[in-house]
């Protein structure tokens, strides 16, 4: 009971992480609060669904497509609708006061889109929805791959941010980018670079989730709101601590709901949301801020 | 400063009077439409299930009236006019739509919004402007009070009670024969739906000598749920009764397939009996138990599908849909058998009742369809009340799980 109440919360953690991981990017190091990130998510959801029960691509394999076209959308993205705001913006303050209200409008358009193509309905799809034995526990193969995929992610992205130049020059920008000005980095790019890259792991996310999650237009709120508590306890712009952080909340809501009561496992995000805020304010691996 | 908000005045005022001197013209003119109006959740929470019971049938309703020359009232024949808005799945909106149509619209008549908690808080609106409130897709344990209290609405699909009474009363009817043990695992949304039905299941299943052996609730919106079926599949109980939303219904089938939990009868909630279901588990879905059903042997049933599958391009549920269709088919006759669009007259014929409907004979309120359906060959049928004409007999024990392993 034990061993598969532990495992079953770490797939879903890694669900969570994956989710999280694109926007801790964004927001780390664009500083572009993207409020319509969960859209984003539904987007990449909808063209696996599309692929898969339309073209029989299967979802894996349609992320070589998935992944870079939505690098490309992030990109003209950032190049079109937030480049003015983060030219004109003063501070970062007020870049990410225009960025939330910029992107919420951006989240009722991408809704809408959706909405008309797809109808309100529910969607869901079978995929690699076989059993496998996990040291005795029982999990659905997809959520394996989703979990193998945030922890090469995270891990991944972990080290390309503290081992490469381009991850330095990246980190840098979050620090402070009238600063890294200083140094020859191209803060323009970096940023947008770092936003259509978040775009581009939000998508990863999205197919891998659909995978085993029934979903809808109208879903794209919940993703937000589950990525941001990730991201935040994590400590903003840290793709290690949003991996900590989802599989935290993720083994401690399936331990509350094996041995306590699954009433409680919202509520039990909060708690630990709350505590981690309390006692680190910047998040389980922030830095914290003078 | 100063001139701008002036001249933001005149334009308003402007603007306003031409908005009202066109309505004046408009009005002067000789009436040439039918107006109905809704407020439905096109966006938000409530969006999927109001896509799949609701909007459909409302759209193919005054497409196939309006197909056949408009609504014939007294001896003349207009199309309808359709006036719509979105709720966002929000009370308030919905209160602010309807009261919007009655007062600004004038519409005719106004259809149902979807769900239990907006047909609530739009039912004393319209009671108040004497519209008549066909709510059909609400589930209430209050549903005999409010049809007295406002007497024009008619809570078409009856209250969480009876479908778990029924339920209870079909489960004795297996303990009785032996065919199940008295042990029954049942889980429950935390929202009205799940809460309203838990109560009246864990009540009557009591009062039958079930011995409810797990009886928790999980949270609105989760679909994690494979660690409480982990849970359930050591404790021995022959039925899983699961009083789930659309998500959490498919997520916990999916997630007691994968864990090979297969119990002799296994109920799942709302969302079941939608296509989507057979759609994501084909065979799978065999043997499943939920609300609702269709007599798909009945033609008239076996037309609207065909119809709603032409016209959506997908097939109804076989719930909320199919009483969904009765209650505009009612409306309807009821308005052409007034002879006029006097919401008083319409009143007075609706409560008449005797419709020719899918449902038969039918007077709004009725509670004359399936409470438990299964699947059954692709199909989801009617099991219960056994006294009703057409009950399928279950396909007991429930068959494996197939893709599983």
């Amino acid at each position: 009971m034990l061993s598969y109440a532990i495992f079953s919360g770490i797939t879903l953690g890694g669900m969570y992480a994956l989710v999280a991981m694109g926007l801790t990017l964004q927001y780390g190091v664009s500083r572009i609060m993207n409020l319509a990130y969960g859209e984003l998510v539904i987007v990449a959801s909808f063209i696996a669904f599309v692929f898969m029960t339309s073209f029989g691509i299967n979802p894996i394999l349609g992320l070589l497509i998935i992944i870079p076209l939505s690098f490309v959308l992030n990109w003209a993205i950032y190049r079109i609708l937030l480049t003015p705001l983060v030219a004109r913006a003063k501070n970062r303050g007020m870049l990410e006061v225009d960025s939330i209200l910029a992107t919420f409008g951006l989240l009722f358009i991408v809704q809408g889109v959706l909405l008309v193509w797809f109808g309100g309905n529910y969607y869901s799809y079978d995929f690699m929805n076989n059993a496998v034995d996990v040291f005795g526990a029982v999990i659905a193969a997809n959520r394996l791959v989703a979990l193998g995929f945030a922890v090469v992610i995270g891990l991944g992205f972990y080290l390309i941010l503290t081992r490469t130049r381009i991850g330095t020059a990246l980190r840098a920008v979050a620090v402070d980018p009238t600063s890294a000005r200083l140094v020859a980095i191209d803060v323009n790019f970096a940023s947008c670079f770092a936003f259509a890259l978040g775009g581009a792991v939000a998508a990863v996310g999205g197919v891998l989730v659909s995978m085993f999650l029934t979903f809808s237009t109208s879903m794209g709120v919940v993703f937000t709101m589950k990525a941001l508590i990730v991201v935040i306890m994590g400590g903003v712009g840290n793709l290690l601590g949003a991996l900590v952080a989802g599989l935290i909340l993720g083994v401690a809501e399936s331990l509350v709901a094996t041995y306590i009561d699954p009433g409680l496992t919202i509520a039990v995000t909060y708690v630990i949301f709350l505590l981690v805020l309390l006692v680190k304010p910047s998040g389980l691996f922030g830095r914290a801020t003078s | 400063m100063e001139i701008s908000a002036k001249l933001r005045f005149a334009t308003i005022a402007a603007a306003t009077t031409a908005l009202m001197s066109s309505a004046t013209l408009f009005g002067a003119n000789a009436q040439e439409t039918y107006r109905i109006g809704y407020a439905v959740s096109k966006t938000g929470p409530g969006a999927p299930g109001a896509a799949t019971s609701t909007i459909p049938n409302y759209e193919m309703w005054v497409k196939e009236v309006n197909d056949a020359g408009g609504l014939k009232v007294g001896d003349k024949q207009l199309p309808i006019e359709v006036v719509e808005y979105d709720d966002r799945s929000s009370s308030e909106e919905a209160v602010r739509a309807v009261e919007r149509l009655i007062n600004q619209d004038k519409v005719d008549f106004i259809l149902s919004p979807w769900g239990t908690g907006i047909n609530l808080a739009v039912a004393p609106i319209l009671d108040r402007a004497g519209y008549a409130h066909l709510a059909g897709t609400a589930v209430t344990d209050k549903a005999p009070q409010l049809a007295k209290r406002w007497k024009n609405s008619y809570w078409l699909l009856g209250t969480g009670e009876q479908y778990a009474v029924e339920m209870a009363e079909f489960l004795k009817g297996l303990k009785d024969a032996g065919k199940i043990n008295d042990k029954v695992a049942m889980i429950a949304v935390a929202d009205g739906f799940g809460i309203e039905l838990s109560k009246a299941g864990r009540a009557a299943l009591e009062d039958r000598d079930f011995d409810l052996v797990y009886d928790k609730t999980y949270p609105l919106g989760s679909q994690d749920l494979a660690t409480i079926v982990n849970d359930i599949k050591s404790l021995g109980a022959d039925t899983f009764v699961a009083f789930s939303y659309p998500p959490g219904t498919l997520g916990l089938t999916e997630q007691s397939r994968v864990l090979g939990f297969n119990p002799k009868v296994f109920y799942a909630g709302v969302g079941t009996a939608f296509p989507l279901y057979k759609d994501r588990f084909g065979a799978d879905a065999e043997g499943v138990v939920s609300l609702g059903g269709a007599s798909e042997n009945d033609p008239k049933i076996a037309d609207y599908i065909k119809r709603h599958i032409a016209f959506a391009g997908r097939e109804p549920d076989r719930w909320a849909s199919i009483v969904n269709w009765a209650s505009l088919q009612s409306l309807h006759q009821a308005i052409e058998r007034a002879g006029s669009t006097d919401r008083e007259a319409v009143n007075a014929e609706l409560a008449k009742g005797g419709f020719d409907t899918i449902l038969g004979t039918y007077k709004p309120g009725d509670q004359n369809f399936w409470q438990v359906g299964q699947w059954q060959d692709g199909k989801f049928v009617g099991v219960a009340p056994t006294s009703m004409e057409g009950a399928h007999e279950l396909v007991f024990p429930k068959p494996a799980w197939k893709a599983a392993n």
